[in-house]
């Protein structure tokens, strides 16, 4: 009889994730796509003018995901990497560093938009409140992380070693979430709360929200290209990684 | 027959040297040895001290400016010295085969590494506070403003070491160094900085510090807390 573990850990062989990865990619891909195309309509056609700012609001449809994407990126980066560390699986360590340049991106992405759309809403590309300044550290910890697992020769203790920093790290991610209810801080507070009812207008909202599991997809389908092409370099000693090499 | 355990063979004993005693022998070990090697310690102050001294230079000599300055710039330059101090943290250890020992003991490691962490901070962060007062006259501050720096460094330097001794046992051995210590510390480090420099500013415009000293100070209670443990579990990873 098959001991229940199993299912628990199936796919944490890579030999078994790999294939699986691949199937999943063009969903994702598809997905991103599809609803990326849905939420753009919802966003730059349907929703209307805003009141003060005009037409300049509508990069909020790129810029409220990219942030939202890169703060949940790094909460599961930082949740495989505590995976790797307490069941010391080698699968889940890569799917860390796979996730860690995707948050990169996102964040860099959400710290460029926001400044082309602080210019001419706030005169500034840049203020140093605490809403961008701890965005700019999250992307300053992504690059840690990078740059830590770079420079360990070993590369499981480059695992553990990146991981740790990563869940060292993750304190920052509920202080950029409420850093506009904390400080005094020119970025709007929160439209969009877990608590109460949404006080952005619907169809703004509903673009946001596709656009949002638009970027979800994306990152996802990216992430599973990513972590493939790991398996295959560190697993590269291994039959199956040989095998589909072979054949690929 | 049943397996031996080791339990059966032999009568669980007890340290011979107590926790406490374990951790103040490599408290005064520490201090001892930066007494002896006084040129690193020295060293890192020096440097605090420039780095102080060029930014009336690059900036000019306006004092309106520089008493607006000056509590940032000292925070900023105290916390890039320790940096520059906390690679020799592990280092020295690491190499002649002491940390290993450390590792093996039986007593838990965090509580050593605390130790340690002690040790540094009085050769290091306690210095830079205590010399803070000579370079607020640079910057022509009040001694009253001044003290507040004082105090803000003294409750600040701590959690410097803490979080960078996470940072030094993460990266110990490595090719990367100190730059690479400073890249992986100096966000975690920010929250201090904010608080720290903005305590002497609000001081400053005529607001009350009580803010900013109490949240140093709870920053210093969680990094005592969580920061050690931490260092133990890096140690463990880059020891392996």
């Amino acid at each position: 009889m098959r001991p229940a573990v199993n299912n628990w850990f199936h796919f944490a062989a890579a030999s078994r994730f790999y294939p699986l990865a691949g199937r999943l990619i063009p969903w994702f891909y598809g997905a991103a796509a599809l609803l990326g195309a849905l939420g753009l309509y919802l966003g730059l056609w349907l929703a209307p003018t805003d009141a003060q700012q005009g037409e300049a609001y509508r990069i909020i449809f790129v810029h409220v995901p990219a942030a939202w994407m890169s703060m949940v990126v790094y909460l599961a980066m930082a949740a495989w990497a505590g995976v790797g560390l307490v069941f010391n699986s080698r699968l889940s360590s890569m799917m860390a560093c796979a996730l860690a340049p995707t948050g990169a991106s996102m964040t860099f992405l959400a710290l460029w938009t926001g400044a082309l759309w602080g210019k001419p809403t706030w005169g500034a590309w840049w203020v140093w409140d605490a809403r961008l300044t701890s965005e700019l550290l999250l992307l300053f910890l992504y690059i840690g992380f990078m740059s830590l697992h770079a420079s360990i020769d070993d590369v499981r203790r480059a695992d553990r070693a990146a991981g740790l920093l990563a869940l060292v790290g993750v304190v920052n991610v509920p202080i950029i979430y409420f850093s506009v209810k904390w400080w005094n801080t020119l970025h709007q507070g929160a439209s969009v709360s877990f608590t109460k009812a949404p006080s952005i207008a619907t169809p703004m909202l509903m673009g946001m929200l596709v656009m949002a599991l638009a970027f979800w997809a994306y990152c996802i389908a990216v992430a599973l290209v990513r972590v493939r092409a790991l398996m295959l370099e560190r697993e590269q000693h291994t039959a199956w990684a040989r095998e589909t090499a072979r054949s690929a | 027959m049943s397996p031996v355990t080791p339990s059966a063979m032999a009568p669980a004993m007890s340290p011979p040297v107590s926790l406490l005693a374990a951790v103040r022998c490599i408290f005064v070990r520490d201090l001892r040895l930066a007494l002896r090697r006084q040129a690193d310690t020295l060293a890192a102050m020096v440097f605090f001290v420039m780095v102080v001294s060029l930014f009336p230079l690059g900036i000019g000599p306006e004092s309106a400016l520089l008493r607006t300055m000056a509590p940032g710039v000292v925070w900023v330059a105290a916390l890039l010295s320790s940096m520059l101090s906390l690679t020799r943290l592990f280092a020295d250890d690491h190499q002649d085969g002491t940390l290993e020992q450390l590792l093996l003991s039986a007593h838990p490691l965090a509580f050593l590494a605390l130790g340690k962490i002690a040790a540094h901070w009085m050769g290091s962060g306690l210095l830079l506070a205590l010399v803070a007062p000579l370079l607020a006259l640079q910057f022509d501050l009040t001694p009253a403003a001044c003290g507040v720096l004082v105090l803000s460094l003294l409750l600040g330097t701590p959690v410097l070491s803490l979080l960078g001794a996470i940072g030094a046992a993460l990266t110990v051995g490595l090719r990367g160094g100190s730059v690479l210590l400073s890249l992986l510390v100096l966000p975690l480090a920010v929250p201090v900085l904010v608080f720290g420099a903005g305590a002497v500013e609000a001081y400053n415009a005529g607001l009350g510090i009580s803010a900013h000293l109490s949240l140093l100070g709870a920053l210093l209670v969680l990094a005592l807390a969580a920061a050690p443990v931490v260092v133990a579990a890096a140690l463990r990873i880059a020891l392996e």
